[in-house]
């Protein structure tokens, strides 16, 4: 399910090349993918040229859509921020330690990627919002932005960081500890440079996740303009008002800001890990 | 999930080791579980007559219908394709490989918002690139059947794919050319090695897309138009109900939602094979 594991399996070629039948399959499998993905993604980019640049600036810099941006920005590397550090926690404590009840952890770990958004919205409004049986009510401010996006990027981090700790030979870390390194220098300068790539491509896929969200926000964050809007909000406003044009703007730049943030992250961890 | 080789805990040198546990299973508790559990404590509150009242709605009865037709049909798409797709990525040589193993992972990187307005975008009868023609020929995509079942394709193929060619590239294919040399056609070949071997990479790929197919909503509330009693899932009844004040069936028909989804974690979580995250 980790997006290392796979980049790596598709990499070590082991077979030849095609033949008439899966020459055939190739197509099919290409013509419907594209059918479903590739024709209407490209159609959000063309879209989004048609007003030309200065089409696409003036669409960016409306005061409410610019706000929008700006929050889920913030927002989803705020929560990547705590993804980072939670997200290595909660993997070292499942990796590492031994306690009753760590199955149900590991299950209550996967609920946010298979529960419904519109659900997790739901029972998060449940504990957080105007019925509160604890009393804390934040329905419809900041915070219930932060709140909705941690609770779908909680995964991320953990389930990329997990099987590469639970690879780690932990003889390494004690022979560090013999040769009388400290436990925070053991784990600054043994375990987290293994660490970081993983930890990186957790926190890209986290970030990707939380600056797309939608269904989550819905009922809990109020949607108010200039305020508690995000981008995805935006896009739907303008797609129901059908300006489509300026929805293909704004969809595009998510796409942007999605990509250039994946980039980086890519070559952080490249440099982190040369430095190891 | 592991086979965890036991570390004698150092008695007395790891306070932190109990802090750990304690930070990441509050912060687990306070943000997925004790939510969660509301939806099912607010559900039966007054015992099954929120249950009951949403089950004797027809609106509501009309969205699950649709839901569940709508995620079978996906789930079984993601089967064909997302199968056939990963054979051919990893055991097969052509140019653009690199690039479509790329763009397979890109539907879990896009807004659910962004793949509603793609499909409108290209299938609109008015000047949608494939749209005009579809209608020419008297078929329509959205506000109906097949642009909900794209939508959901289009979030849910990738879950099937990250599965099944991650296994096919590790069981290699010794076996597959040790049944061609013995005299196995292609379809044998597939059927008696191929398939049984990554059978519960399917099985995983199929329960998460399934998951994930049942409760897809932003996507789906853009191409389906929301008309009520035709082409309104679950989820966007669940939404509905709660700004209509009608919590209790919001609640009622979302508890049989993260049901669903819940049992399929702990489905997967029970027959994924140890040692295999």
């Amino acid at each position: 399910m980790t997006a290392t594991s796979l980049a790596r399996s598709r990499r070590a070629p082991r077979t030849g090349a095609l033949t008439l039948g899966s020459g055939l399959g190739l197509g099919v499998g290409m013509i419907w993918f594209s059918l479903i993905v590739l024709i209407p993604l490209s159609a959000v980019v063309v879209k989004a040229q048609s007003g030309g640049w200065d089409g696409y600036w003036h669409t960016i810099t409306n005061p409410q859509t610019w706000a929008a941006i700006k929050l889920t920005v913030v927002q989803s590397l705020l929560v990547t921020l705590v993804n980072i550090v939670m997200g290595t926690l909660i993997a070292w404590v499942l990796v590492r330690d031994h306690f009753f009840g760590k199955r149900a952890v590991e299950v209550v770990i996967d609920i946010p990627f298979a529960l419904p958004t519109i659900v997790a919205g739901l029972v998060l409004l449940a504990l957080y919002g105007p019925r509160s049986p604890i009393g804390v009510n934040i329905a419809n401010t900041q915070k219930a932005v932060f709140l909705a996006l941690a609770f779908v990027t909680v995964p991320f981090v953990v389930r990329t960081v997990q099987p590469v700790l639970e690879q780690l030979d932990e003889e390494v870390e004690e022979a560090a500890m013999s040769l009388g390194a400290s436990k925070f220098t053991t784990f600054r300068r043994i375990v987290l440079p293994s660490l970081a790539p993983a930890i990186g491509a957790g926190a890209a896929l986290s970030f990707a996740r939380a600056i797309s969200e939608y269904g989550s926000l819905v009922l809990l964050s109020g949607n108010l303009a200039m305020r508690t809007e995000v981008t995805s909000v935006r896009i739907l406003t303008y797609v129901e008002n059908g300006n489509t044009a300026a929805a293909a703007v704004v969809a595009s730049t998510l796409l942007l800001i999605s990509l250039i943030v994946i980039v980086l992250v890519d070559v952080i961890q490249r440099r982190i890990a040369r430095r190891d | 999930m592991t086979e965890y080789v036991t570390v004698k805990p150092r008695r007395g040198a790891w306070p932190m080791r109990y802090l750990f546990r304690f930070i990441a299973v509050a912060y687990l508790f306070m943000l997925v579980a004790w939510p969660v559990s509301l939806v099912a404590k607010n559900t039966f509150a007054d015992g099954w007559s929120s249950m009951r009242k949403a089950l004797a709605d027809p609106l509501v009865t009309s969205s699950l219908r649709l839901t569940v037709y709508v995620a079978v049909v996906a789930v079984i798409l993601n089967l064909v394709f997302g199968v056939g797709i990963s054979l051919i990525l990893v055991r097969r040589r052509f140019p653009g490989r690199r690039v479509l193993s790329a763009l397979i992972d890109l539907p879990l990187a896009v807004s659910p918002v962004v793949v509603g307005l793609a499909l409108v975008l290209t299938y609109n009868r008015r000047d949608g690139w494939l749209g005009t023609t579809l209608e020419d020929h008297g078929f329509q995509v959205l506000f109906a059947n097949p642009g909900i079942i794209m939508a959901t394709v289009f979030v849910s193929l990738p879950l099937m794919i990250r599965e099944v060619a991650p296994v096919l590239e590790e069981i290699g294919t010794d076996q597959e050319q040790a049944a061609r040399s013995l005299g196995a056609n292609s379809r044998q070949t597939f059927l008696r090695i191929t398939l049984p071997s990554i059978k519960w990479a399917v099985v995983y790929g199929g329960v998460l897309s399934l998951a994930r197919a049942l409760g897809e909503f932003g996507a789906v509330k853009i191409v389906a138009g929301n008309v009520a009693g035709r082409t309104q899932t679950a989820p966007l009844i669940v939404e509905q109900r709660y700004q209509d004040f009608q919590q209790n069936t919001a609640y009622a028909t979302s508890f049989i939602l993260a049901f669903v989804a819940v049992a399929c974690i702990v489905v997967v979580s029970i027959i994924r094979p140890k040692g295999n995250l």
